[in-house]
């Protein structure tokens, strides 16, 4: 028996190793003209892993605080031995994590895969996508620089219109009325700590389900295979599917390096709390098109204000959003046609008011 | 019958309470009004005796409870036009200029009456005004020559705080320039009437008026105010040390101190003018047109040798921060991280500053300090500079060999991929 054969064997004996890669054998990952969509989950946890390792790299040289994050983070850049890589391949797959699960949300939204008895995995995943902006607008604060100083003031203060609950949510966000030090030491704590537990569990729980619920199909292929089982086409996710994946992760590895080597991550200026803030600053570019909206709606509609009255909307949206499975029935309807049209119309907006925010001053 | 008394009763009480409530009223709103009858007819007349409610109300005299009867006397409680402007009620007639300075020092050089206004305002203006050439000359019976009503305005004069007032830091020019820039009104004095001209081409106003930057100076500033004067030619070099401290520390202990006061030259405005003073440039120290040394020394002479090197140092300064600016700037455009650099080259940027200020020594050895620790500072960024750009070319082909290795990687799981599913 070979060395590899022989480790297996080990493995087995112990574990019940074949029992426990049994079912990945027999999963299988059905082969149309749209398949390649499937390939953005897993490249979003790739890019997951990515940032978990890099993370766990920057925390040997970061410290929390406002008088010494953006020295660290400097120091990083400059001093420690690829420092400059890894803290650039965090920045840049940070971003590439929230652009591929923005694009699996919205492939998975096309694709009708969030339909019964998928539920669970939309709702699980639609929270992985608040988690990953969530560590997107935390980690954005960290290096303690004027944009992001500025970014975080402007945030939690939309956050703190939310009517009753707004302003002790911004306090508690802030760690007081202002953001300062203790903002810093308290968005790091939920970076490193709260985010990554919580998102470790979801996509633990996500890959679990689609594990179990195998992997959706369009609902027009569903149909014609049922009725004509012969024109059913698959392929084995082991090795088959898994190798692609890997190639994929492969591409996205040299991307990210490509990125990271030709453009690292700006440091920018140290955060002064006691300057304006610099004309004409905006969020990430993954808030821009919520932060656009608000700026585009009057300050009172009717007697709403309107900035509180933008919050709730989103909020209102980001609710209905989750439960979107729930409001598809099993019969071909209506509603499902309006689903889709509202799923195009989300799209064109989001991307619309992205580029929109990006070019206005 | 009863019904009806007792109907009448509630409607008196109601009539006696309502009667009470307009007393309470009227009395509220009369309360603390003055009566200032002036005004009632001379909001109504035409120039030079019309003064409107509206300007009248943004004087700041009438804002601290002051009235036209408190300068110009009268009873201004009276209705009856000759009443109130009887001499037995103390009525003055329209001020006589003479008597402007009088009539104001009568309440702004009493410090206790001052006080209970503002307790930090002076009240040594009409001692200072005394001093000043426009007070001597007054005294001398000159009353063409400025009075304070000419500069602070009348019935509706503010506070110098006051963006809107005559004499507020952003106006002061041109309030001078109201008479100092009319050639016709000049005539006379013998002075020119070309300095507002000059100083709307300075820095200084630059700083001021376009800059917004209220510490800049004006007129004032140089010639004092209500002591206004001449600063003098022997004394110019104070005048301009109350904001440029080092320069003129410097000049204290240079040899062209002894020699302008030797040639009766004015210090500072030898070189860099008065009233047009430009931002100086390292071209002062040259040979062209904009050359002030030249002026006065001979081509080739011993000065004129300290000149060029004195001229020489700072361009090389100046040339070794900007090829250190330029090449941190590209390597800033590549991504690298050299804002160390970036904040040291403020460093070099001060040495020149203070290169600049040190000419003012005349002393070359002193300016060359400043130059070489500048030189020192620009060479160290450069080089941080040179080493960031050596640093992106190594990650560029440390990216080429990893990308190499990937593609290998991806061409290998290509083939066994063909290979199992063939």
């Amino acid at each position: 028996m070979s060395p590899l054969g022989n480790v297996r064997n080990w493995l087995d004996q112990r574990l019940g190793w074949d029992d426990l890669i049994a079912p990945l054998r027999k999963k299988a990952v059905p082969l149309h003209k749209l398949s390649y969509w499937y390939f953005l989950g897993g490249i979003t946890l790739f890019l997951f892993v990515i940032q978990v390792l890099t993370g766990i790299l920057l925390l040997l040289y970061y410290r929390p605080g406002a008088n010494e994050a953006f020295e660290s983070v400097q120091y990083i850049m400059t001093q420690v031995q690829f420092g400059w890589l890894i803290r650039s391949i965090h920045s840049w797959s940070a971003n590439l994590m929230i652009f591929t699960a923005f694009a699996h949300m919205f492939s998975v939204l096309f694709l009708k895969a969030y339909r019964k008895p998928r539920e669970l995995t939309w709702v699980s995943g639609m929270i992985l996508l608040f988690l990953v902006m969530g560590f997107g607008f935390s980690g954005y604060l960290l290096p303690w620089n004027t944009l992001a100083f500025f970014a975080t003031k402007v945030g939690t203060e939309i956050a703190g219109q939310v009517p009753v609950i707004g302003k002790p949510v911004m306090i508690f966000l802030r760690g007081g009325e202002e953001v300062t030090g203790a903002t810093l030491t308290r968005f790091f704590g939920f970076h490193v700590a709260v985010l990554p537990g919580l998102a470790t569990l979801l996509v633990l729980l996500h890959l679990l389900l689609v594990q179990h619920l195998g992997i959706s199909m369009p609902p027009k292929l569903e149909v014609e295979w049922t009725a004509n089982p012969s024109a059913k086409r698959e392929m084995k996710f082991f090795p088959n599917f898994s190798l692609r994946e890997l190639m994929a992760w492969y591409v996205a590895l040299g991307a990210l390096g490509a990125l990271a080597a030709v453009f690292p991550w700006n440091l920018g200026v140290k955060a002064d709390p006691f300057v304006s803030a610099p004309a004409g600053i905006k969020p990430e570019w993954y808030f821009l098109f919520m932060f656009q909206t608000l700026k585009l709606i009057p300050p009172k509609v009717w007697f709403i204000d309107g900035e509180v009255l933008g919050v709730l909307v989103f909020g209102l949206i980001g609710l209905l959003w989750l439960l979107l499975p729930f409001f598809e029935s099993d019969q071909p309807s209506y509603m499902k046609r309006w689903i889709t049209g509202l799923s195009v119309f989300a799209l064109a907006y989001v991307l619309g008011m992205s580029v929109y925010g990006y070019l206005a001053k | 019958m009863v019904i009806l008394r007792n109907k009448l009763r509630s409607f008196s009480a109601a009539r006696y309470a309502g009667l009470a409530g307009f007393i309470v009223l009227a009395a509220w709103l009369g309360y603390g009004q003055t009566t200032n009858s002036c005004l009632d007819c001379h909001s109504a007349l035409p120039d030079p005796l019309g003064v409107s409610q509206e300007k009248f109300s943004q004087d700041i005299h009438a804002q601290e409870g002051l009235a036209c009867a408190s300068c110009h006397g009268g009873d201004p409680t009276s209705d009856d036009p000759d009443k109130a402007m009887s001499r037995k009620a103390g009525w003055k007639r329209k001020i006589d200029r003479k008597q402007i300075p009088q009539l104001c020092g009568t309440c702004h050089s009493d410090p206790a009456y001052i006080r209970q206004f503002n307790p930090s305002l002076r009240t040594d203006q009409l001692d200072q005004y005394r001093t000043s050439v426009h007070g001597k000359r007054f005294a001398a019976g000159d009353t063409k020559v400025a009075v304070c009503t000419d500069c602070h305005s009348v019935h509706d004069l503010r506070a110098a705080s006051d963006p809107r007032s005559t004499v507020n830091p952003v106006n002061v020019a041109n309030t001078c320039a109201r008479c100092h820039s009319d050639a016709e009104y000049m005539k006379g004095y013998s002075i020119p009437t070309d300095q507002f001209a000059k100083y709307s081409t300075s820095v200084h106003h630059q700083a001021l008026a376009v800059r917004g930057d209220l510490s800049a100076p004006t007129c004032t500033t140089c010639h004092g105010n209500h002591g206004a004067a001449p600063p003098g030619v022997d004394k110019v070099q104070n005048v301009c040390s109350s904001c440029h401290l080092f320069q003129a520390q410097m000049y204290e202990k240079s040899s062209h101190k002894a020699a302008f006061q030797a040639a009766s030259l004015p210090g500072c405005v030898v070189c860099h003018s008065n009233h047009g003073i430009r931002h100086p440039t390292d071209a002062y120290l040259g040979t062209g047109p904009d050359a002030v040394c030249m002026r006065c020394h001979t081509p080739g002479d011993r000065c004129d040798q300290a000149r060029a090197g004195l001229q020489s140092g700072l361009n090389r300064l100046d040339e070794a921060i900007k090829g250190a600016d330029q090449v941190l700037g590209v390597a800033e455009s590549s991504g690298m991280e050299v804002s160390e650099a970036r904040l040291r080259q403020d460093q070099a940027r001060d040495s020149l500053t203070k290169a600049r200020v040190t000419i003012h020594s005349f002393r070359t050895d002193l300016v060359d300090q400043d130059i070489q620790a500048g030189l020192k500072i620009a060479a160290k960024n450069l080089q941080a500079g040179k080493q960031a750009m050596i640093e992106r070319n190594h990650r560029r082909v440390g990216l080429g060999v990893s990308l190499i290795a990937i593609g290998m990687v991806l061409a290998g799981l290509w083939l066994y991929t063909k290979k199992i599913e063939s």
